[in-house]
């Protein structure tokens, strides 16, 4: 359903085009698909709303570019918006300066607060840092136990006064042990409570104005669904938590509940756990996952790509030449350039959703070298040459051969190619050229459904 | 016409009375039910919110909005809110409910018990009729599942006077067999378990083995949460279920899965793929005790057909109920007693 959004945008809105701006009825037949999208990713409903009042407004403002189809540029605009709500490069953990750095962590049951919290400890670790963990779980069967253990394998040391003590007790214990044993980070990990558990929360609260943390961590599952809101609103309330751990990324959940707490809250998201091992956890990048709660991998920067580098007025101009078979050399070259300009095309292929997941297309090695030969002989022909490759012969393929380092074999094939291909442009012209905004929205408009149908 | 244990639980024996020798003190006991009643009122009324007696006071487009909001709050999704609210308007729309609040909130009740029900007016129990019989739990980590074996451990060996012993597949999660064990002490329940590590198919057979052995009534089995992206840990489940299978005709006798209340659309996933790997029977709803309202469960049951058969609704033993579809529906809408 969701997978195709990009499709459903562009059948939405085709033949709007030729208007140059998006009506009002478009924009709300767009919105629509947006809206749904965005539900099925669990986006909060209350953040969906004012969301999409804020694309709705941009797409009606906004010229329809001509190098875009009209679905396309309402896309630039969600994906846009989207990546500014998820906010910038989110900040770091505040550290102090040759002391002790307390991090308490809060979450649900099961959010999966103790595998982050050894996690997080893995990562400071690497980073050089002395850390420790305190066991403040006192009510859940072993999860002590299940600490100590993970702690470990964290290299990290766990402080544990078993079930009996009281979790605010152990955590102002485990802070005066740390700093004696001049560690450098202490990281809390405290039980899952309910935000609707009064006595929990405060537990919670009491632990934080008892030992007073330099950085409160909220872990969000990413598969939470609406209720995302009111679970960060009420931990906002009870500790005023300056951060989130997004976890479970791995699975394939969108996680729209990240982009509703950091909307709801303001509080960034800054680290992400994406898998079993110890090591797959690492700061958050926003940007990705717009991406992701749109599923459409990153098409949205191959669009971008393609809107920078090509020119509407020029492809009419190469499309005309194409037609009448006055396509040259030269336009071959700049059109050669602009695609190249992209990045190497392998990257290319693995930007496109669906190309990334296909064993074989990992394979495909795109000869860049060849790419850069034919760039060579074309340089150094005349202009006069490139735009007559027909007068190419005898002593002309020499010099072109010396002048770009290959063999006179290799110009030969250029040229015939050329010729060639020349032909068959023509035929094809009458249908659209494949211009790199085209092979962004081919590849948009197939290769995502693909995907998920594993 | 609310379900009881005895209607969720076909232990082929009559309950031999309400849970009274369980740890529970009486104090603790009548928590547990103030509980429930509290858990269930706080999603009422956090829907109520949505859902205003005056929503349905004057029937306009806005009516139609407001519940699907509602019901996309409840994490129902996109796809079971809209076919219900089409339906609901339709019927309003050809005269066969009455235009007015009551008659409207009422038959939006009995649509969406009528889709977590899933059979007319009977619930699928959970059978452990076979003698021994099994029961696999799966889920996604942390969704609850050893705690809700735990409690059902209780439940049987309790009300029903049943021998249960319990399998701790779960040999990844560190500490998984201490938390089971745990349980199993609790609840009066036995426990095989291996070291961390040891290969899940031999936990479950050597539980099995040991429960024949000592003429054991119900074997519950405990897996490692895994996500259901995760190929070759599904595929270690489907290789458990296998174990079970060859060791006793028509074991397991019913596969649940765990699922958190507070997933949003993701649940689906979750439980297609559980039911492609190990085929599912049934539904565990845990931590209705918060405000989510577990909508998901309406979508899965409209879309895979599988029932929810227990909810979670608290951390402690008795905080384990059967899923009473009416009241659930009830509890959506956010109506009246
Ligand atoms: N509030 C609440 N917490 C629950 C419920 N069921 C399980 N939990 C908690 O959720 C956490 C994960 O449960 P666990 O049984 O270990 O999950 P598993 O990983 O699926 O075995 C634990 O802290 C449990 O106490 C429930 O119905 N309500
Ligand atoms: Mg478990």
């Amino acid at each position: 359903m969701f997978d195709q959004l990009s499709e459903r945008l562009q059948s939405t809105l085709a033949g709007v085009r030729s208007k140059g701006r998006l009506g009002e009825e478009d924009v709300d037949r767009a919105m629509r698909e947006i809206r749904l999208a965005l539900l099925e990713a669990d986006v909060n409903f209350k953040v969906v709303k004012s969301f999409t009042a804020r694309v709705k407004e941009r797409c009606l403002e906004s010229e329809v570019l001509e190098s875009l189809d009209p679905g396309q540029q309402v896309i630039k605009v969600v994906n846009e918006e989207l990546t500014d709500l998820m906010g910038g490069s989110g900040r770091d953990l505040a550290f102090v300066d040759g002391g002790l750095t307390v991090i308490l962590m809060a979450g649900l049951q099961g959010s999966g607060k103790t595998t982050a919290s050894a996690k997080l400890a893995a990562l400071l670790g690497r980073d050089g840092r002395k850390v420790a963990l305190a066991a403040c779980d006192v009510y859940r069967p072993a999860a002590i136990e299940q600490l100590e253990t993970v702690g470990r394998r964290a290299g990290a040391t766990v402080y544990q006064k078993g079930t009996e003590a009281d979790p605010v007790e152990i955590a102002k214990w485990a802070v005066d042990l740390a700093r004696e044993e001049g560690r450098d980070v202490l990281i809390i990990d405290t039980a899952g409570r309910l935000h609707v558990d009064e006595g929990l929360m405060a537990e919670l609260s009491k632990i934080r104005k008892t030992v007073k943390p330099h950085n409160i961590l909220l872990v969000v599952d990413a598969m939470t669904g609406q209720d995302a809101v009111s679970v960060a609103e009420s931990f906002s309330e009870a500790v005023e938590f300056d951060g989130v751990v997004i976890s479970k990324l791995d699975g394939d959940a969108r996680g729209g509940a990240a982009l509703s707490v950091k909307a709801v809250t303001g509080k960034p998201i800054m680290f992400a756990s994406t898998g079993e091992k110890l090591d797959a956890f690492d700061r958050f990048h926003p940007d990705r996952m717009a991406g992701r709660i749109l599923g459409m991998g990153d098409v949205l920067s191959l669009i971008e790509k393609a809107e920078q580098q090509v020119d509407a007025d020029e492809a009419e101009e190469l499309q005309r030449k194409m037609a009448s078979e006055q396509f040259t050399l030269e336009d071959f070259l700049k059109q050669m350039r602009q695609v190249r300009k992209m990045g190497p095309i392998g990257n290319l292929l693995g930007m496109m959703p669906g190309m990334g997941a296909m064993k074989q297309l990992k394979d495909v090695d795109v000869d860049e070298g060849e790419l850069d030969r034919v760039e060579a002989i074309i340089l150094s022909m005349t202009r006069e040459e490139r735009l007559n490759p027909e007068i190419i012969k005898g002593s002309r393929r020499r010099r072109i051969a010396e002048g770009s380092g290959t063999r006179i074999q290799q110009v030969n094939n250029l040229v015939k190619q050329f010729g060639q291909m020349r032909k068959l442009m023509k035929q094809v012209a009458s249908g659209g050229m494949p211009d790199p905004s085209q092979l962004a929205k081919a590849t948009g408009r197939q290769a995502r459904p693909r995907i998920r149908r594993r | 016409m609310t379900v009881e244990w005895s209607d969720i639980l076909d232990t082929g024996v009559a309950p031999t009375g309400p849970p009274d020798s369980g740890p529970v003190e009486e104090g603790e006991k009548k928590g547990a039910f103030r509980r429930l009643r509290e858990s269930l009122s706080r999603s009422r009324q956090a829907l109520a919110e949505e859902l205003t007696a005056s929503l349905f006071d004057r029937v306009d487009e806005e009516t139609w909005e407001r519940l699907e909001e509602a019901l996309i709050l409840a994490d129902a999704g996109p796809m079971v809110t809209a076919s219900v609210v089409e339906r609901l308007e339709m019927e309003v729309d050809s005269g066969s409910v009455a235009p007015e609040g009551d008659a409207i909130r009422e038959r939006l009740i009995e649509i969406l018990a009528e889709i977590a029900r899933l059979d007319g007016d009977s619930v699928r129990p959970i059978d452990l009729t076979a003698r021994p019989s099994v029961l696999l739990v799966t889920g996604v980590n942390g969704t609850g599942k050893t705690t809700s074996i735990g409690k059902i451990a209780w439940h049987l060996s309790n009300e029903f006077g049943l021998d249960v012993l319990l399998g701790a597949a779960d040999t990844y999660r560190a500490a998984a067999a201490e938390q089971l064990a745990e349980w199993a002490d609790r609840a009066g329940a036995g426990i095989v378990r291996s070291q961390e590590g040891a290969d899940p198919g031999s936990v479950a057979f050597d539980a099995i083995e040991a429960g024949k052995a000592r003429g054991s009534d119900v074997i519950i089995i405990d897996t490692a949460g895994r996500l259901q992206t995760q190929g070759s840990l599904m595929d270690e489940l489907g290789k458990v279920r296998r174990v079970i299978e060859k060791q006793i005709e028509g074991a397991p006798h019913e596969t649940l899965i765990s699922i958190d209340a507070t997933t949003g659309q993701n649940g689906l996933r979750q439980a297609k793929a559980f039911a492609e790997a190990v085929h599912l029977d049934g539904v565990i709803l845990t931590k209705l005790d918060g405000t989510a309202k577990g909508g998901i469960a309406l979508a899965i049951a409209s879309e895979l057909d599988i029932p929810v058969k227990l909810i979670g609704i608290g951390e402690g033993l008795e905080d384990l109920r059967p899923f009473d579809p009416d009241q659930f529906a009830r509890a959506l809408v956010g109506s009246g007693e």
